[in-house]
């Protein structure tokens, strides 16, 4: 069934369909419409789930590890301040490893108050050991909640589905909703390895000297290394089942290509507009997306660049005295390596500034005549 | 590509009318992406909702700035603020309006067409006397002029979207389908 | 890197250990038992089994055991000495001076 909806909508469906059986939450905008739809799912009886209403996002994450660590499928969503205000209950889901799926909507963080779009929220929690994938359009954002699902229960770590605010959380795109029974077929009840249960008494993270919690955070790592082939096969048989595939990253034009785009989420989407304008002016170029985000995808990024000249990774996000966070971690996947081509880190958007195909041609135009990147950051769009 | 911008008040429902106009489409086969003017919504103050269509996957995730048309919801908008900025020379501008296309002055060379969406949603009972709302009404209009879909295809996009009183939504659609004047096939 | 004693390790590699916390170093291996220098001991013809040394034990190192006397079901204190660690709160609580605390080198 087809149906026009708003991305945090497409956010409400992949939760309804995985079967979630928990979903705990506070109504921070903008993801009200998210937990909205849910809550009357739930009331309507179209969702067979326990609706926690929580007093911070803090609870919420509480409530939801809790419920994860019972062994039910569990999930909410934020967004910004939100998110933040989740931070020290994020790195307890992954060391009680609570494969909690959550929704965050991509907004900037205050002050002063913004609503729009920026990564900053979401890349903030880059080392919490939550994985974390980009969403472009609101059928991947559906999409991958499910997905999100079958890796995080597999490798019993919490992921994070990623959208841009107002550009996918409110903008209405037809979304292909997916048959329950191939749903369930696809993602299967979750079968949890640990529980919380009565009859099998245990003491949950309890103090862990240094004999233990060394080998602890060794096993997230390996899960997560775990976790990198994993959401490329299910992302493959995503497409087997529902037509639609989905991989670590997306790659566009990149064959005979010499010179590159990298970027994420919807920017990556626009920029695949002006990758049609450049090729039409025989520019060749081509088109990197990052989708999954943590793990970051280290080898496939290594592969396409290995054929390139030159490459340019647009950020909506800033570490503050160093740079851009994707041309980070671009660029680190890439040093060691021999015959790395030179990459330029570029940052704009920020605050959810527009950034339309006209600026990513720009940049491209600026940025392909440089010879090295004499800094770290080349600003676009910001008024100096 | 079709672009269009929708002009109304907080409240009128212009995001909804967008988004409603691009489900109709989508019915249809088409692709579509409909969005509100990025920000808060007050009630009663100047609000803008977009609308894109096209034949394929639309990768562009930018605003809108140069529309090829206009949709007024707002008649008391005209002179309050600027409306026909950006919009593409020989675009159709509809406005929920009792006159007739002739009797609407715009600088530029634009196509005017005229739906009586107010008069229609008070008949109908849409919404309050003092805040009638008027995209079901209007919508008619746009779908006529601009050829978007069929009437019975908006009807049933109309259906899905709007909370209560479908019948007399789905009435006003026809209805001013029926009463717009200047467009295409009016 | 100091070697550990059996105690502290149950696992040798990681493949041995859970991937989370559950029932890691906890109170299983851990006897806190070992604490103590002053032992409680309940003198059973004094006590009336009014369970109130096991409402107040803290740790709880008490336990509570169903016994049968002149026909009666009867719930007996029993002080699990592998996690007393000798606080002295139940002989002060007892009401009728039931448990009264020894040496525990003698």
């Amino acid at each position: 069934m087809r149906k026009v909806m708003i991305g945090n909508h497409a956010l409400s469906y992949g939760a309804k369909l995985s079967r979630a059986r928990v979903i705990a939450a506070y109504p921070i905008t903008p993801q009200t419409d998210v937990v909205e739809l849910l809550s009357e799912m739930c009331a309507n009886g179209e969702l067979d789930a326990k609706f926690i209403k929580v007093e911070s996002e803090h609870s919420a994450m509480a409530a939801s590890v809790g419920a994860s660590a019972t062994g039910v499928r569990t999930f909410t969503a934020t967004s910004s301040q939100g998110l933040a205000l989740m931070h020290e209950v994020l790195h307890w889901a992954v060391g009680a490893r609570t494969p909690v799926v959550m929704g965050n909507i991509n907004r900037a963080l205050g002050p002063p108050w913004s609503i729009w779009t920026e990564q900053n929220d979401s890349l903030s929690q880059r080392d919490t050991g939550w994985m974390q994938v980009y969403a472009q359009n609101n059928q991947e954002v559906l999409d991958s909640v499910i997905q999100a699902y079958k890796v995080a229960e597999e490798v019993q770590l919490p992921a994070m589905v990623v959208l841009a605010a107002f550009v996918l959380s409110h903008t209405s795109e037809a979304v292909e909703i997916p048959e329950q029974e191939k749903v369930d077929e696809f993602l299967p009840a979750y079968q949890p390895r640990y529980k919380i249960d009565p009859e099998e008494p245990h003491a949950f993270g309890g103090l862990t000297d240094p004999n233990g919690y060394f080998e602890l955070r060794y096993q997230i790592q390996k899960a997560m290394e775990g976790a990198i082939s994993r959401w490329e096969e299910v992302g493959e048989e995503f497409g087997d089942v529902f037509g639609r595939k989905y991989g670590l990253v997306e790659t566009y034009k990149v064959s005979d290509a010499k010179k590159l785009i990298i970027s994420s989420a919807t920017l990556a989407s626009t920029a695949r507009t002006a990758i049609d304008d450049l090729r039409k002016r025989g520019e060749k170029v081509g088109l990197l997306r990052i989708r999954v985000f943590r793990p970051f995808p280290s080898e496939k990024v290594k592969s396409v660049l290995r054929s390139i000249d030159r490459a340019m990774v647009i950020d909506r996000n800033i570490s503050f005295g160093a740079s851009g966070i994707f041309y980070q971690e671009v660029k680190a996947a890439c040093y060691n390596e021999e015959n790395m081509p030179p990459i330029f880190g570029i940052i704009t958007g920020l605050g959810g500034r527009d950034v339309r195909k006209e600026d990513i041609i720009q940049m491209y135009e600026d940025v392909m005549k440089r010879d090295k990147p004499k800094s770290d950051i080349i600003w676009k769009g910001v008024r100096v | 590509m079709i672009e269009i911008r929708l002009h109304g008040r907080g409240g009128q429902g212009t995001v909804v009318a967008a988004k409603i106009l691009a489900d109709a489409v989508s019915r249809e086969g088409k692709f579509v992406q409909a969005f509100p003017e990025y920000g808060v919504e007050r009630r009663g103050a100047p609000v803008k909702a977009f609308l894109r269509i096209a034949d394929e996957i639309i990768y562009i995730k930018s605003e809108i700035y140069e529309p090829d048309h206009l949709v007024i919801l707002e008649p008391s908008l005209i002179g309050a603020i600027d409306l026909i900025y950006g919009l593409k020379e020989g675009g159709w501008i509809i406005i929920n309006t009792n006159k007739d296309p002739e009797e609407m002055e715009f600088a530029g060379n634009y196509r005017i067409a005229t739906v009586p969406a107010t008069k229609i949603a008070r008949k109908f009972h849409l919404g309050s006397e003092a805040a009638p709302i008027v995209n079901t009404a209007i919508l008619g209009g746009v779908v006529k002029v601009l050829d978007l879909c069929d009437l019975e295809t908006l009807k049933e996009a109309v259906k899905e979207g709007v909370p209560l009183k479908e019948e007399a939504n789905l009435k006003a659609s026809e209805e001013a389908f029926n009463e717009t004047k200047g467009g295409n096939n009016a | 890197m100091p070697k550990a004693t059996e105690k502290q390790i149950f696992f040798k590699t990681v493949g041995d250990m859970p991937p989370l916390a559950v029932s890691l170093f906890t109170m299983d291996y851990n006897k806190t038992g070992t604490w103590r220098n002053v032992r409680p001991v309940i003198d059973y013809g004094k006590c009336t089994f009014c369970a109130i040394c096991w409402k107040y034990c803290p740790e709880p190192a008490i336990k509570l055991e169903r016994v049968e006397e002149n026909n009666k079901e009867k719930l007996k204190p029993i002080i699990d000495y592998d996690y007393c660690k000798g606080c002295g709160i139940c002989w002060t609580e007892c009401p009728v001076g039931a448990i009264h605390p020894e040496e525990e080198a003698e």
